[in-house]
C-alpha cells in the first residue's frame, strides 16, 4: 500500500498490516474533527504520519505511482482541514499552461 | 464521513481527473499535462523566493530589535548612574516590550522557515516526478497504440497529479502566510508613522533626549565647578599678590 504524507512529506510504501492501526487512528481523527477538537486531531494525524514514516519505506521521488491513501497535514486549522476534505476544497486549481 | 485518509485521496484524484478529461488525443493530453507541470514548477520556485524575501525582512526587523535591547540596557545603566531611577525604569520597561516583540518575530520567522522547508521539499519531489514524466511521455508516444497509451497516461498522470495537488497546496499556504506577515509588518509601520507606537528602533527616542539632557546637565555642572575653582584660584592669587 502506498501512503502520501501531505505537506511535503512524500510517499511511503507500507505493509498492509499497518492499515488496521492507521484506520483506528483515522477514526479517532474523524471523531476529533467532528467535535472541533483541533489538538486531538493534530495529535492523531501526527501519530499516523509517524507510524508511516517509521514503518514504511520511502518511495523514490521520481516514482509516478499514485497513493492509496493520503494523510492530511497536522498544521491546518479545523476549518482548513474541512475544506481540504470537501469537493471544491482547499487545494488550489492547477495553473493554466503557457 | 469516510476516513480522512481515503477522503483526502479521493478529493485529490477528483481535482486532477478534470485536467485529463480535456484532450481527446493521448499525445495532446501528455503535452498539456507536462506544460502545466512546468508551470507549477515555476510557481513553486517563485513561492520559495517570496518566502526567502519575507524572512529577510523579518530578520532585519529582528536585528534592529536586538540592537535596541543592548542600547536600552546601556541607557538604563547610564540613567541609574546619573541617579535618575525614573529614566532607568522607563528604559527597562521599553526593553521588556522590545523583548516581547522580538520573541513574536522569532516565532514568525520559525513559521516561515517551516513553510520554506516544506516548499523546498515539495519542489524537489515535483521536479523529480516531472523529469520522470517527461521520459515516460516520450516512451508512451513512441511505443504504444492509442488505446494502450491512454491507460498508461492515466497511470502516470494520476501519480504526478497527486504531487501537483500537494505542491499547489504548499504554494498556497506559503503565500497566505507570507501575505499575512507582510500585512502585519505594514500595519506596524503605519502605527509607528502615526505615532501610536513608539518605534524602539528610531534613532532618537524620548529616552535618548532625556538622557542627553542628563548628560549635558552633568557636563554643565562640572564645567561650572571647574570655572568656580579657577575663579577661586584667581582670587587667592590676587590676595597673595596684594
Amino acid at each position: 500500500m502506498i501512503v502520501r504524507l501531505m505537506g511535503g512529506g512524500g510517499q511511503f510504501k507500507v505493509d498492509d498490516s499497518l492499515l488496521d492501526r492507521l484506520n483506528e487512528l483515522d477514526e479517532q481523527a474523524v471523531a476529533a474533527l467532528e467535535r472541533n477538537d483541533e489538538e486531538e486531531l493534530d495529535a492523531r494525524l501526527d501519530e499516523m504520519a509517524d507510524l508511516v514514516q517509521s514503518n514504511g519505506e520511502p518511495l523514490p521521488e521520481n516514482d509516478l505511482a499514485p497513493s492509496d491513501v493520503v494523510i492530511p497535514p497536522s498544521d491546518l486549522t479545523l476549518e482548513e482541514t474541512r475544506r481540504l476534505l470537501s469537493d471544491d476544497g482547499l487545494i488550489p486549481d492547477l495553473p493554466a499552461a503557457g | 464521513m469516510a476516513g480522512l485518509m481515503s477522503r483526502a485521496a479521493m478529493v485529490i484524484k477528483a481535482k486532477f481527473s478534470k485536467l485529463l478529461d480535456r484532450a481527446e488525443d493521448p499525445g495532446e493530453t501528455l503535452d498539456y499535462s507536462y506544460e502545466r507541470q512546468l508551470q507549477l514548477l515555476q510557481n513553486v520556485k517563485r513561492g520559495v523566493a517570496d518566502v526567502v524575501t519575507a524572512k529577510k525582512r523579518l530578520q532585519l526587523q529582528s536585528d534592529k530589535l536586538e540592537q535596541s535591547l543592548v542600547k536600552l540596557d546601556t541607557q538604563a545603566r547610564q540613567a541609574l548612574a546619573a541617579g535618575r531611577e525614573d529614566l532607568a525604569r522607563a528604559a527597562l520597561e521599553r526593553k521588556a516590550a522590545a523583548q516581547a516583540q522580538l520573541q513574536d518575530l522569532d516565532r514568525q520567522l520559525q513559521g516561515l522557515e517551516e513553510q520554506q522547508q516544506k516548499l523546498v521539499s515539495s519542489e524537489r519531489q515535483l521536479s523529480a516526478k516531472v523529469e520522470a514524466f517527461r521520459t515516460q511521455k516520450e516512451t508512451i508516444k513512441a511505443q504504444y497504440s492509442a488505446a494502450e497509451a491512454q491507460v498508461r497516461i492515466g497511470e502516470a498522470a494520476t501519480g504526478i497529479g497527486e504531487q501537483m495537488a500537494d505542491t499547489g497546496l504548499a504554494i498556497q499556504r506559503a503565500k497566505d502566510k507570507t501575505e499575512s506577515m507582510q500585512a502585519r509588518a505594514g500595519a506596524i509601520d503605519e502605527l509607528v508613522e502615526s505615532g501610536a507606537l513608539e518605534d524602539f528602533t528610531s534613532d532618537q527616542t524620548q529616552l535618548d533626549r532625556e538622557l542627553a539632557q542628563v548628560a549635558s546637565q552633568g557636563q554643565v555642572d562640572s564645567e561650572l565647578e571647574k570655572m568656580k575653582a579657577e575663579l577661586d584660584a584667581g582670587e587667592k592669587q590676587k590676595e597673595l599678590g596684594s
